[in-house]
């Protein structure tokens, strides 16, 4: 009984793995793309950049949800629930990463792309084999913490019924009055793969860091 | 008789309000050494920027073995090929071994293949003598270090003219003597080159011309020994004068 318990919400870690899987690498994506639009493009795009973040930023998460599994799919696009809150997750996390990158790419400096040009390098070879590489390895600690945040985050789909820990454990908990266990059990996986999470960056950051004269 | 391989025609670069330098002409020939000098402020680095179209210029001309590189239909990713550029502040790739900063033009401008990339980067790093330096990061290289991997990342490209950036300015005194070194070396070798330095020794054992420069314009070129021995003009002697008090007089009573 216990056991079967348990292994109801252990089913849904899967799905919350997915979810951060989904959101976590959509939010990589598009905040790098406005990371460097933001960095390295005109006035206009800059702006537009600008205000994407500030609007995404402004938001809370599970409104953006709303707005995208309940007005948008079905009348716009056709979004399973799982899509649209992984989406809608991956959208606003894409704010917060751009910032991160934006800052790692500016702390690279402007010395950087100036040597990358004076060897012959176009502007899109300089940031591609010059300042990415570099901006990347200093984004990877903040980054680190957004990773965890959308991990805890993607608990927010059970609100459209995705059936993942947070889920599970609400129904564990009407069905059997057992909230604290039901929810006690839910606290311990998120903390155990948040903990892996950052670990696992911790060893990345690490194994990337660039050796120095004491080293 | 060789035409010049970089002339520079009435350059003039203004920033907002600020003229810069006005209505430059220079000629550099093949193989010539030229060491620029100047107060601080006159413009000398940012007249080596435009050279290498790092930064443009309000109006003048600027021609690369014949060719006018300011041309609107120039490509400036080419023209940087053929320039060299070694900056005060080394500016090495972090992220790369010594090997690494000065293959990644060959591989990636260049597109030599992986293999004849490392071998002409280990033949560039062996000129400045740090061919046991090769898998090492710029953090893990001195100062004086650093800015040789920088000569050898330039050298790699085979470019037609070499620009130095005060090259010894951010070292300490004690690295200073390995970077003019590998330098003397190159001009030796008749590599073209135009350096701004405060290094008066360099300037005078090494130079074939010396360009004096102040606000903005310049005052009066020649051979080291007309500039040191002779200079014309009351400010290049001043100036001279002023340096070298600061530098150590004993050049000065020889």
């Amino acid at each position: 009984m216990l056991a079967n318990f348990f292994l109801y919400i252990v089913q849904g870690i899967s799905i919350t793995i997915g979810v951060t899987l989904v959101a976590l690498p959509a939010g990589l994506l598009l905040g790098l793309g406005f990371a460097l639009i933001n960095t390295y493009g005109g006035p206009w795009l800059k702006r537009l950049s600008a205000a994407y973040s500030l609007l995404m930023r402004g938001v809370p998460p599970i409104v953006l949800l709303f707005i995208l599994y309940f007005i948008l799919s079905g009348n716009v696009v056709n979004l399973t629930p799982f899509w649209a809150g992984s989406i809608a997750l991956g959208i606003i996390s894409s704010a917060y990463q751009m910032e991160i990158l934006r800052g790692a790419l500016l702390s690279i400096g402007g010395g950087q792309m100036t040597a990358a040009r004076a060897v012959g390098m176009t502007r899109l070879q300089s940031i591609q084999h010059i300042i990415l590489p570099q901006a990347l390895r200093i984004a990877i600690p903040p980054w680190s913490n957004e990773a965890s945040i959308v991990l805890k985050d993607s608990s927010l789909v059970y609100a459209l019924g995705v059936p993942e820990v947070l889920r599970r454990a609400q129904q564990l908990s009407a069905t059997t009055q057992q909230p604290m266990l039901a929810f006690g059990a839910a606290a311990l996986i998120y903390f155990v793969l948040v903990f892996l999470v950052n670990r696992g960056l911790d060893a990345l950051a690490e194994k990337t860091k660039l050796p120095t004269q004491t080293a | 008789m060789d035409s010049p391989i970089l002339q520079a025609k009435n350059l003039t670069k203004i920033y907002g309000q600020n003229v810069i330098f006005q209505d430059i002409s220079l000629d550099v020939n093949r193989g010539e050494t030229i060491v620029v000098i100047g107060p601080s402020g006159t413009g000398k680095s940012t007249l080596l920027r435009c050279i290498n179209l790092l930064t443009p210029i309000n109006s003048g001309q600027i021609f690369l073995n014949g060719k006018e590189i300011t041309a609107p239909e120039a490509s400036e990713d080419k023209v940087r090929q053929q320039v060299g550029m070694v900056f005060q502040n080394f500016l090495l790739f972090n992220h790369l071994t010594a090997l690494d900063n000065v293959m990644i033009g060959l591989s990636k401008v260049k597109k030599l293949p992986k293999a004849q990339a490392r071998e002409k980067a280990l033949y560039e790093l062996n000129r400045v003598g740090l061919s046991d330096r090769a898998d090492h990061y710029p953090g893990q290289l001195s100062g004086g270090q650093q800015q040789r991997v920088g000569i050898a990342r330039a050298l790699a490209m085979d470019p037609s003219v070499m620009l130095f950036d005060e090259p010894t300015s951010a070292l300490d005194p004690e690295l200073i003597g390995e970077v003019l070194g590998v330098m003397e070396i190159l001009a030796r070798e008749h590599m073209t080159m135009l350096v701004v330095t405060h290094e008066m020794g360099f300037a005078r054992e090494v130079a074939n011309r010396i360009v004096f420069m102040e606000k903005g314009s310049i005052v009066e070129q020649g051979s080291p020994n007309d500039l040191f021995y002779h200079p014309q003009h009351e400010r290049t002697r001043e100036f001279l004068w002023k340096i070298t008090e600061l530098y150590g007089k004993k050049d000065e009573e020889e």
